[in-house]
């Protein structure tokens, strides 16, 4: 066998980037796309403008803004965060200035940062691709190495092309069985931090593999690399296949047509080979897992739906202190069911699950529905792409129809940046990927669950369980 | 950057698991486009009890609020201390509070390098090590030898060699890295001819719109 046999997934795309390796096993690689949001972003672009460093290679610069965005319909201000408008204006600014590619408010390939990155065709299969933003790992479902850095590491790929990492440890995520009909990338992903731990990954580069990653379709695996950080790992890959390559075909920043053959043939070699050895190797049967939803302030807080909430964990002969915060702040008792949990505002949205296959999915829940009384719904796409191509398909109606707010694209009210939020205390059942104290605004709890539980949940006024939903199409 | 040699300062711990950035410092207290004005914010859903609305009423059970917290330049806590957001901000605001080594048993991956890239140390110990450390006598780091320690309790800390170097000298990694511009320039013409799709994307420029800025 040769020694392509017993390279992995990870080893291909670092070997393919790396101009040096260092005695402490650390590489210098190369940087084919990097990434901006007026978030962070703009704080990278001024240190270098302050330290008078060029940009070596601004083509491979794409900036949009999405954190601070109004996402209310129409987007009667400019931004959700008072005071915002200075990374508005920043962003805007630097972006001319330096000419990079720059997806403005009212441009129609704005949308939050992870979204359009494999919408537009910047991230593709076997480039490198930071961003100042930890969710940058959800592009390694195309076969992306991908990952999300600081401001000053920002600075160092925009004026070098280049960026040093350190040795890292390989884990094989391995996901078998027969997934249900109801069950999503989102649920999965939840269950493996909530079987492992948040810090379960440190260190780690994690593959994904097996017949039921490969079952998913592309956005699904996003969404699973999504919250690869939530587990701790540096990043996420997925090896590509015909799918990824029937997804890339065609994108607007994708290869050129006298290009794609050799692309073509790079990536399909980009696969772990069959002698190729792990650090760590995990499998997990998908078959009998129920639709997670988390209950705490971690994402390793979550159970199936129909289970009750657990006494804090003992450590030590004590009781978990931050189990014990998480339960007060979240007002819960152990051996609460969490469907016996009203709610007061349903959230769909965020870089893990506002693309078009989600919202098609939610609105199949709610078709014909109603949410129930006193309960908030928003839904908020995740590029104004998506939005088009929704509402193209009829899919604002129905969330319209059924009680939905029907935003503008941006990430909205996965944060809180001051501004509106949901209300001291306010429950939300949310498609995002953070349920942390005050992401969503002062003292609100967050319970994280997929797109289909949270239209669920919508409709019934209190935390639900999917496979009780007269499914797709019954209605 | 400041160089990072060797200190000696008084601890103070938060030992939760899990201490996100969010946590550090909150998104809402990230005003301006700055590095600068962000140590009043840290940990300010902790700190204060009133912080949502912009108040700063201390605390009195969280510990920075604590007497033996005055002048504390060394964090202990536990595992995964700075996960979630990328935000450097949660360095920035450490920094300018005024602390120089956080210990902890494991740390967020983008926070580590976050930290580095400021020298602002981060030290890896296992849960006794810190236990043992967590005594209320002033530590001292000494970033040659790599040890961390207080009266009689030392213990070494691993750190990437060219991570040490680059704190302990102060200087710029774009500076380390623009000495190897040849090398970069000369991976890049070959890997042209190898990976030619990665450079035949269109540069569009950004739509002209009417925004004033
Ligand atoms: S949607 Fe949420 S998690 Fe995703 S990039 Fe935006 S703020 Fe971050």
């Amino acid at each position: 066998m040769t020694e392509h046999a017993a390279t992995t997934l990870f080893d291909k795309l670092r070997q393919s980037h790396q101009i040096r390796q260092f005695d402490d096993g650390s590489s210098l690689l190369l940087i084919d796309r990097v990434m901006l949001h007026e978030r962070t972003g703009t704080i990278a672009l001024s240190n270098l403008i302050d330290d008078k460093r060029p940009i070596v290679n601004p083509q491979s610069v794409f900036c949009t803004i999405d954190h601070i965005a109004d996402t209310t319909p129409g987007r009667p201000q400019l931004s959700r965060m008072p005071g915002g408008e200075v990374f508005i204006d920043a962003m805007r600014l630097q972006a001319r200035a330096l000419k990079l590619h720059f997806f403005d408010i009212d441009d129609p390939r704005q949308g939050i940062v992870h979204v359009i990155a494999p919408e537009q065709g910047i991230a593709l299969p076997g480039i490198t691709l930071v961003c100042p933003d930890s969710h940058t790992c959800t592009l390694g479902a195309l076969g992306t190495l991908a990952w999300g850095i600081g401001s000053t590491d920002c600075e160092h790929a925009l004026a070098t092309q280049t960026l040093r990492i350190k040795a890292l440890k390989q884990m094989r995520i391995t996901l078998t069985g027969t997934a249900s009909d109801w069950l999503t990338a989102k649920d999965i992903i939840i269950h493996l931090i909530a079987l492992h731990s948040a810090a379960y990954a440190v260190g780690h580069v994690i593959e994904f593999a097996g017949p039921v990653v490969g079952a998913m379709d592309i956005e699904q695996r996003l969404t699973l690399c999504n919250m690869a950080v939530e587990i701790g790992a540096f990043t996420a890959v997925i090896a590509p296949d015909a799918k990824t390559l029937q997804y890339v075909e065609n994108r607007p920043f994708g290869p050129s047509a006298s290009t794609w053959p050799s692309a073509r043939d790079h990536w399909l070699a980009l696969r772990t080979g069959p002698l190729a050895t792990f650090d760590s190797e995990v499998s997990l049967d998908v078959s009998s897992l129920a639709p997670a939803v988390t209950w705490g302030t971690s994402p390793e807080h979550a159970i199936p739906v129909d289970h009750a909430v657990p006494p804090p964990r003992m450590v030590d002969g004590q009781k978990d202190h931050s189990q014990i915060n998480a339960l007060t702040y979240m007002g819960l008792s152990p051996g609460q069911h969490l469907t016996d949990l009203v709610i007061d505002t349903a959230f769909i949205g965020s870089c893990t699950n506002s693309r078009l296959s989600d919202l098609r999915r939610a609105a199949e829940i709610l078709r014909g529905g109603k949410v129930a009384d006193g309960v908030r719904a928003i839904c908020i796409p995740g590029s104004t792409q998506v939005k088009h191509q929704a509402e193209a398909e009829g899919l604002d109606t129905i969330f319209k129809k059924a009680g939905f707010q029907w935003g503008e694209s941006g990430c909205s009210m996965c944060f809180f940046a001051g501004g509106e939020g949901f209300g001291e205390k306010a429950r939300v059942i949310s498609s995002t990927n953070r349920n942390f104290e005050g992401r969503q605004g002062p003292e609100t709890r967050t319970h994280i669950a997929s797109p289909e539980t949270v239209a669920w949940s919508a409709i019934n006024g209190r935390i639900s369980d999917l496979r009780h939903c007269p499914y797709p199409g019954s209605r | 950057m400041e160089k990072f040699t060797r200190h000696t300062g008084n601890a103070v711990a938060l030992l939760h698991d899990n201490i996100n950035t969010d946590q550090i410092i909150p998104s809402r207290e990230m005003k301006r486009v700055s590095k600068q004005g962000l140590a009043d914010g840290l940990f300010a859903n902790l700190r204060y009890t009133d912080s949502a609305s912009g108040g700063r009423t201390a605390d009195p059970d969280f510990p920075l609020n604590q007497a033996h917290a005055d002048n504390a330049s060394i964090l202990l806590s536990a595992a995964n201390f700075g996960c979630g957001s990328s935000r450097e901000h949660a360095v920035w605001a450490l920094q300018e509070y005024g602390f120089k080594v956080i210990a902890a048993t494991s740390f967020g991956s983008i926070f580590y390098d976050n930290c580095i890239a400021n020298g602002l140390l981060p030290v890896v110990l296992d849960g006794t090590q810190i236990d043992a450390l967590n005594t209320g006598k002033p530590i001292t780091v000494d970033l040659h030898q790599r040890t961390i320690g207080n009266s009689g309790r030392q213990f070494g800390f691993s750190l990437d060699a060219s991570k040490q170097q680059l704190l302990l000298s102060g200087m710029s990694a774009i500076d380390v890295t623009l000495e190897y511009t040849g090398d970069i320039n000369t991976f890049i013409a070959r890997d042209k001819t190898l990976r030619p799709w990665v450079y035949s994307h269109q540069f569009i420029e950004s739509t002209d719109n009417e925004h004033n800025t």
